[in-house]
């Protein structure tokens, strides 16, 4: 072989699979990650990060490595193409030192030049096993071998992972991984020597992807009424309390469109109980109504807004940092809001349960913002921790004469709920007094207005201050929000420049200005990183603390970023100018 | 709050639901802290201002789903989602049919004057075919929307209509939808005499008629055949259907809902394991 995967020294493996949606992809990616991090290694796994649209082609990349990766890489190691076409779909991102994996009678004549192609017959191998759907298996099978590990250890996952089905089905599974590996291993095919090591830690960290460690960090906020609409890339939080409604006693209803799902959460935390629901862009834009409502009663609502690229349907399957303005301006009038934007499955978890702590403490609607790249994502993580979650709640019992807008200092009133105590509880979508009936008195309105307003004031006591990664010096700050981290920081690390530091807001609104403004100050030159096409944050940033930047990278092309692309161009902005 | 501080015209329908409603509830020994009356915005939505109870007065058109949520958070709660026709049968009219599918225990009243009052007399849902107004300057060529026809093509699991001229037959009806388990509609005649000359106390009494013991409220094919009639319009209590679950009850029984959710506590030992699954 011309290029042999035994030369390569990468700091990580990329394996790419692509096919036709359906479940190939994802039971070969699913072994895959079940096995390899049970030995111990790294994982990140991303979908359609890089897909070239043609047909119903999809593509799951896999990154393996010694330390935790978090983000896409434009390289391809090891190329998958489960079905015809799956070559052609990534054609141009092939190199030299990219080994294909797969058929030479069904990709065959895909293959740019200078491309090696390891022939292994996947569906002869499964036809001869006793049907083609086993060609996955047999894959696993010899990707297992290529990337040096042993075959018998980790039978137990294919198992386990095809438990349940029929055992002759179980019995052909293990069967046909046992052909893949062996199709290879008599062949004298060279190994990929891994160079990095894995460890033992990460067996004992959890896997799973965005849309799961929000729906955790949502149980773990108490969340116990969730109403919702589906819409793409925000159903996965819906589905995830679904299923685990009923062990939890939740309350889980589809509405009939994100109108009523905004307005039943709103009743739901009147009468008690913690509420949220989960949207995408166009899902929200109805919802603004009912957010706009939540401002003026003083409600506590958590909404998860899973971010695509817009306007109107866009890419509803892609990825976007798109509606950040939106969510902050979102809504008729003026009224405090709170927005978190997880960088981090660890964050993803956190700032869900702390959405609901917070939003019920100073009677807020909190935005949790993600997209798509962040909701499907995937990759090995600490044990969420379960030690630092607010359980307190904080409504009151009432006595006769309570009145539920009763003026504070801190903007914050006590909040009665309806039949607990000889209070009662009023609340009014009109301008209201302090007991909450309709009032259109200049003095009062005037007075509410600010009552509302000061509570955003008062959640300064629970901000979030930007994450600054420093290796060196801030020389150069690179600044994002959101899920542009991962790729970010692995931008910066590729650079390997101690004079660049990151600067990541997962609280994006409200903002501590001084706060910002020290770490500017050190700053010679400041480069923003977004996925939206107009800077959303910077402009943000600009308005609140009147910092600006040298440079921006902005992307809106339906992609997540890509490390290695990003590193490029991190060097290129920091090269101008000098 | 002070009787002149009503925003009502003076001889408004609305005044007569305000007093039978009261009655009603006293009627039935209903504790004012532990019902919630919940409405949206218009004329009639404003009745909550005018009583002493617990209230959710949230947007235009969108009192059904706080009001669903509510009952479902704490079924002990007596819940009435009231409001006029506009906000009902259109802003809300989406909530108007899915509340019905999920019947969920609560009531429904509807104030139904065929014209717009708060923003000063245009059409409503339920105007009559050439109603003339300042919008629909030819008259209403729209068919008037039926509500008991659609709800019973819904088979909500009770439907009455209602005339305020007459406040002891629909204190009557009150009272039975109060004490029904499951959604229950009452549509209520109630003129406006600012904005709709035609649909007056003497029209409605010259263009209604009550039901009587040959109706069977059982019999939804009948019920049906009473609600599309148009000579004149029938009142009292179209249908009734005690069989079906409520919203409540499904959350419950079928989703495992721990109610009332105020008083539920997370199981963070459950959680712990079930994050522990991920491992």
């Amino acid at each position: 072989m011309s290029n042999s995967i035994a030369d390569k020294k990468p700091g990580d493996v990329s394996i790419l699979l692509c096919g036709q949606a359906g479940q190939g992809i994802q039971t070969v990616e699913h072994l895959l990650m079940r096995i390899l991090k049970s030995s111990g290694y790294c994982l990140f796994t991303g979908k359609e990060y890089m897909s070239r649209v043609r047909g119903g082609m999809n593509s799951t990349s896999i990154r393996i490595s010694g330390s935790p990766v978090s983000a896409p890489s434009n390289r391809i190691d090891i190329l998958v193409p489960l079905d015809k076409g799956g070559v052609s779909h990534v054609s141009c991102m092939l190199t030299s030192n990219t080994v294909v994996i797969g058929e030479k009678d069904s990709c065959g004549g895909e293959i740019p030049n200078g491309v090696a192609l390891l022939d292994v017959p996947f569906s002869k191998i499964a036809a001869e096993t006793g049907n083609k759907v086993y060609s996955n298996t047999v894959a696993v099978g010899a990707l297992l071998f290529l990337l040096g590990l042993e075959l018998e250890p980790n039978l137990h996952h294919i198992g386990e992972f095809f438990s349940g089905k029929p055992d002759d089905v179980v019995k052909k599974n293990l069967e046909a991984a046992g052909k893949g590996y062996a199709s290879l291993a008599g062949t004298g095919t060279a190994r990929l020597q891994m160079e990095f090591k894995s460890s033992p830690d990460v067996k004992e960290q959890l896997l799973l992807s965005g849309a799961e460690a929000v729906s955790l960090g949502a149980l773990a906020g108490g969340c116990n009424f969730i109403s919702s609409y589906p819409m793409s890339p925000s159903t996965g939080v819906l589905s995830f309390l679904a299923q685990h409604g009923s062990e939890f006693g939740i309350v889980v209803e589809q509405a009939e469109d994100e109108i009523a799902a905004i307005n039943m959460a709103i009743g739901a935390w009147y009468a008690g109980a913690r509420a949220m629901v989960t949207t995408s862009g166009g899902g929200f834009a109805l919802m603004t109504e009912g957010l706009s409502l939540a401002g003026m009663l003083e409600s506590p609502l958590v909404i998860h807004l899973a971010q695509r690229p817009g306007p109107a349907t866009g890419l509803p399957t892609r990825t976007e940092q798109g509606d950040l303005e939106f969510a902050l301006y979102g809504g008729h009038g003026e009224f405090p809001r709170i927005i978190f934007a997880p960088g981090t499955l660890e964050e993803g978890f956190t700032l869900a349960h702390r959405a609901f702590s917070v939003a019920d403490k100073y009677q807020v609607p909190v935005i949790i913002l993600t997209d798509q790249f962040f909701m499907d994502s995937c990759c090995n993580t600490p044990v969420f921790k379960l030690d630092d979650v607010d359980r307190e709640k904080h409504f009151t019992g009432t006595s006769a004469g309570y009145r539920r807008y009763e003026m504070a200092a801190n903007g914050i009133s006590p909040r009665g709920i309806p039949g607990l105590g000889d209070g009662l509880v009023c609340v009014d979508s009109d301008e209201h007094d302090q007991e909450g009936h309709i009032t259109e008195n200049s003095v009062m309105r005037t007075m509410m207005v600010d009552k509302r307003l000061k509570k955003l004031e008062s959640s300064m006591d629970d901000f979030i201050p930007p994450r600054l990664f420093e290796t060196g010096s801030s020389n150069n700050l690179i600044v994002c929000w959101g899920s542009a981290l991962s790729a970010v920081r692995e931008a910066v690390e590729i650079l390997g420049r101690d004079d660049t530091a990151v600067l990541h807001f997962s609280q994006v609104f409200p903002l501590d200005a001084a706060l910002v403004r020290e770490h500017f100050s050190k700053a010679e030159k400041t480069i923003l990183v977004e996925g939206n096409a107009t800077g959303q944050f910077g402009r943000i940033l600009k308005g609140c603390t009147g910092v600006d930047f040298h440079g921006r990278i902005l992307r809106y092309n339906g992609l997540s970023f890509a490390s290695d692309e990003l590193a490029a161009k991190i060097n290129s902005c920091l090269q101008e100018g000098k | 709050m002070e009787l002149s501080d009503i925003a009502w015209c003076p001889g408004c329908g609305n005044y007569g639901i305000l007093n039978v409603l009261k009655k009603t509830l006293d009627e039935l020994g209903i504790q004012p802290e532990k019902m919630v009356l919940v409405s949206g915005i218009g004329q009639a939505a404003k009745i909550p201002h005018y009583f002493r109870t617990n209230f959710f007065n949230g947007l235009h058109g969108r009192a059904l789903p706080p009001a669903t949520a509510i009952k479902a958070s704490n079924p002990s709660l007596t819940v009435i989602a009231e409001s006029g026709d506009g906000d009902m049968y259109g802003e809300g009219g989406n909530h108007f049919i899915h509340t019905i599918r999920r019947n969920p225990g609560i009531t429904n009243i509807v104030h139904n004057n065929m014209v717009y009052g708060l923003t000063k007399g245009q059409a409503s849902p339920t105007s009559q075919a050439g109603f003339k107004t300042p919008i629909q300057v030819g008259g209403v060529f729209l068919e008037p929307f039926n509500p008991i026809a659609v709800a019973l093509a819904l088979d909500a699991t009770f439907v009455a209509r209602a005339f305020i001229g007459d406040q002891d037959r629909t204190r009557e009806i009150f009272k039975k939808a109060l004490m029904h388990k499951g959604y229950a509609l009452v549509d209520v005649f109630q003129p406006c005499f600012t904005f709709n000359k035609i649909n007056t106390f003497q029209w409605f009494r010259e263009h209604t008629y009550y039901l009587d013991d040959t109706h069977d409220v059982h019999n939804r094919n009948q019920a049906f055949q009473k609600a599309v009639e148009t000579d004149k319009l029938p009142l009292g209590v179209f249908y009734e259907n005690t069989g079906r679950k409520t919203f409540e009850e499904n959350i419950q029984e079928t989703g495992k809902a721990v109610l009332p959710l105020h008083s539920q506590e997370t199981d963070y030992g459950k959680l712990k394991d079930l994050i522990l699954k991920f491992k």
